[in-house]
């Protein structure tokens, strides 16, 4: 393990170069045949030593997904996808019980290193604990002892099934049903791994959670599964990153993630996603269609998502937030480039229902070469929302004259003594501003970079430190090439 | 020589503006280009700059020695090039602060220097910053947004303290400027000339050369220098209008 190498995020190594993870890892991966029928769902449960309760879950989601029909309203073309062609489960075969990391399968490590996510003591200095999943397969997650001293669980969804089965019960599923939508049912259906913390009463995380992703194996749907759950009183924020790497078939990812803060409690959740986006022909990409949904079930709590998207071919996701709880708040903060022939259909949902919530959506569209970027956001105030407040902010900016920008934003208000605002802005990079940094000694691409991230700047301040800086050189990265 | 410009024409969208432009300039030395409305005073300043849809027909350019047609405005500004612009655009959520270190930064990498260390970059903005006479938070607010007429042109004037050049062109700098203003400009103008700089002062008006006083004004018509002469020649020009220097071609 060459220790020089090893950097702190995968994201910065990302963003030194064109997209260099075009390698995949040659480990034994142990798969279930191609295709998806109830037997799969049995290979995958028993796979995971999975209690009854959770198979009967997933079969019950498989038989409502046999019901329904994949929604066609998004703004997005693609090719319709086979799911009997996908390998619903490929898992490195672990050699023996993992005590240490020493342990852990050599290639495997060599793996993370590559992606640059160091295991070791490093990495507990810089106070950042990760749970590295590859695959479909947690490996040993680091600092379960210094968070265990607080009473907090940051474990794969795996282990929490087998060490927290109760916890898992009772809140899975709760914020997203798996009856919410099409790809919801089939996540609930054969969901792989993921993350579940549970911050337990009055306790404030005192680091921040992360986890990486990596999708490997050829014709491999990754279909995560996040449970977050933040006892009363209690604050967490977590870190999503991931990368992926290049391939010629189109990845399916449709992972969920549900959210649920109690009274006084907040989870601040923050996403850059980079999945790799398709060639500059538009060839190949992932696909993300996911779920991401909080649910503010108690008094005075607060869910914030903050995303900065900038990979994938397409991305389907709404980020949204419930506000259950009498003086709950919402936020979304979004910064969504497409670049060449990405397709974007995103925006977030708030859903007002107790007294006095209010929700903030902030979102920035920025979109080049011949893509398509569309918001498409929902405020819902029911009859007994008395006080609600929101505010949304939808800017796009066009990079070129071939790309598209559009929004769709729905306001649905049954109670008169809200207050909803909305705003929209469509802009271009002029070419005076352009010549003006020129001008400056400020060549094209550091321009670029520049004027987009001053455009960005309200949601990449949401962000924290460490990831605000690899977004910002990742925004720039995305938009090479794109002047015109 | 720091600016040759030898028999220049320059096309925009196949119209030709200059027509056989010469002019030169030496170190230490301040120009003034005078001329009515629409006879390629800003035309000049954009081939100079390197400014797109400006076509340089013929004639060369040669600064410090190395015809620059051929490079990109970036390269140029980096080359000790700076323009004053006469309609200062906005870039919004850019600080000033960060803009100037980007390009600060720039022109170092281009010459292959280490980027600026934050404590002698902060020192730098200080100082520059009270030449011009700009409050201390200005320099965080987004460039140009909200500036007035006066802040804008101030702002560009510092932006030139900052960035040091060798040959500065002020693009009718003094349009839009209350006396106040202009003054101000005018002492942050004069406290950076030096024997190793040279200025090119556009100007409409006389006033503004009572306190940038050149060394040269040059009169333009119809795309060429027609008349060149000492400061005396922009009083001149004040008294008797432009319609003097018709009758004289």
């Amino acid at each position: 393990m060459n220790e020089e190498k090893e950097k702190d995020n995968i994201i910065d190594e990302v963003t030194s170069s064109e997209y260099k993870y075009g390698f995949v890892t040659d480990i034994e991966t142990e798969t279930a045949a191609i295709g998806l029928t109830e037997d799969t769902i049995h290979f995958i449960s028993k796979k995971k030593n999975e209690p009854e309760w959770l198979l009967e879950y997933r079969l019950k989601a498989f038989r409502y997904w046999l019901t329904i029909e994949e929604p066609d309203w998004a703004l997005l073309k693609h090719p319709p996808i086979d799911y009997q062609d996908i390998i619903y489960y490929a898992a490195p075969k672990p050699k023996k019980e993992l005590e240490s990391l020493d342990e852990v399968d050599p290639e495997l490590l060599d793996t993370f290193n590559k992606l640059g996510i160091s295991l070791d003591e490093q990495k507990m200095m810089t106070g950042v604990a990760v749970d590295a999943v590859i695959d479909s397969v947690s490996v040993k997650t680091t600092f379960q002892d210094t968070l265990a001293k607080h009473g907090i669980i940051f474990c794969s969804f795996s282990d929490a099934v087998q060490e927290h089965p109760d916890l898992v019960r009772k809140y899975m599923g709760t914020v997203v049903p798996h009856t919410d939508n099409y790809f919801a049912a089939l996540n609930t259906a054969v969901f792989s791994d993921g993350s579940f913390c549970y911050i337990p009463k009055g306790v404030r995380c005192p680091i921040e959670l992360s986890t990486y992703f990596r999708i490997n194996a050829a014709n491999t749907g990754q279909f995560e599964r996040t449970l977050l759950v933040a006892d009363e009183g209690a604050y967490v924020s977590y870190l999503e990153g991931c990368t992926a790497p290049q391939r010629d078939e189109n990845q399916l990812h449709a992972a969920i993630v549900e959210i649920i803060t109690h009274d006084n409690a907040e989870v601040k959740y923050s996403t850059v996603q980079n999945w790799y986006p398709g060639d500059k022909n538009g060839k190949g990409g992932i696909y993300n269609f996911v779920t991401k949904r909080g649910l503010c079930k108690g008094a005075n709590s607060k869910i914030s998502w903050t995303q900065v998207e900038t990979g994938s071919a397409i991305t389907w996701k709404y980020p949204s937030c419930i506000l259950q709880g009498d003086n709950s708040i919402g936020e979304f903060y979004s910064v969504a480039v497409t670049n060449n022939f990405q397709q974007a259909d995103t925006g977030s949902k708030m859903i007002h229902i107790g007294k006095n919530t209010k929700s903030t959506i902030i979102s920035k569209g920025i979109s080049a070469g011949k893509s398509n970027n569309a918001y498409r956001g929902l405020v819902r105030v029911s009859k007994k929302a008395d006080n609600a407040r929101n505010f949304s902010q939808c800017d796009s900016l066009l990079l070129g004259d071939k790309c598209g920008a559009h929004t769709f934003p729905y306001i649905k208000n049954n109670n008169s003594t809200s207050v909803v605002e909305h705003e929209a802005t469509t802009s271009k990079i002029s070419e005076d501003q352009l010549f003006y940094c020129q001008q400056r000694g400020i060549d094209t691409e550091k321009a670029i970079g520049l004027i987009v991230n001053g455009y960005a700047k309200e949601v990449l301040n949401k962000l924290p430190m460490e990831f605000a800086v690899e977004a910002q050189k990742l925004l720039a990265i995305t938009l090479e090439g794109s002047v015109g | 020589m720091l600016l040759n410009i030898v028999d220049l024409h320059v096309s925009i969208n196949g119209k030709e503006i200059l027509k056989g432009l010469n002019l030169g300039v030496n170190y230490g030395e301040v120009h003034a280009i005078m001329g009515p409305n629409g006879t390629g005073k800003s035309t000049l300043a954009a081939a100079i700059t390197g400014r797109e849809g400006y076509e340089i027909t013929s004639g060369d350019i040669i600064y410090k020695g190395q015809n620059i047609a051929d490079l990109s405005p970036d390269v140029r500004a980096n080359l000790g090039i700076f323009l004053s612009f006469q309609y200062p655009v906005e870039i919004p959520g850019v600080s000033i602060t960060n803009f100037m270190r980007t390009a600060i930064n720039a022109k170092r990498e281009y010459q292959g220097e280490q980027p600026i260390p934050a404590g002698e970059f902060l020192k730098k903005m200080e100082e520059k910053k009270k030449l011009v006479d700009i409050q201390s938070k200005l320099t965080n607010r987004s460039v140009n947004e909200g500036f007035s007429g006066g802040e804008k042109k101030k702002n560009e004037i510092f932006q030139m303290a900052m960035l040091e050049p060798q040959l500065a062109i002020l693009d009718e700098t003094d349009s839009g400027l209350d006396i106040d203003a202009l003054k101000v400009v005018a002492n942050g103008v004069n406290a950076l000339r030096s024997e190793e700089n040279a200025f090119v002062v556009i100007t409409h008006y006389q006033r503004l050369l009572d306190y940038i006083v050149p060394d040269f004004v040059h009169v333009m018509y119809d795309g060429k220098i027609v008349k060149s002469g000492s400061k005396g020649l922009a009083l001149e020009l004040e008294e008797r209008g432009y319609d003097w220097i018709k009758e004289q071609l």
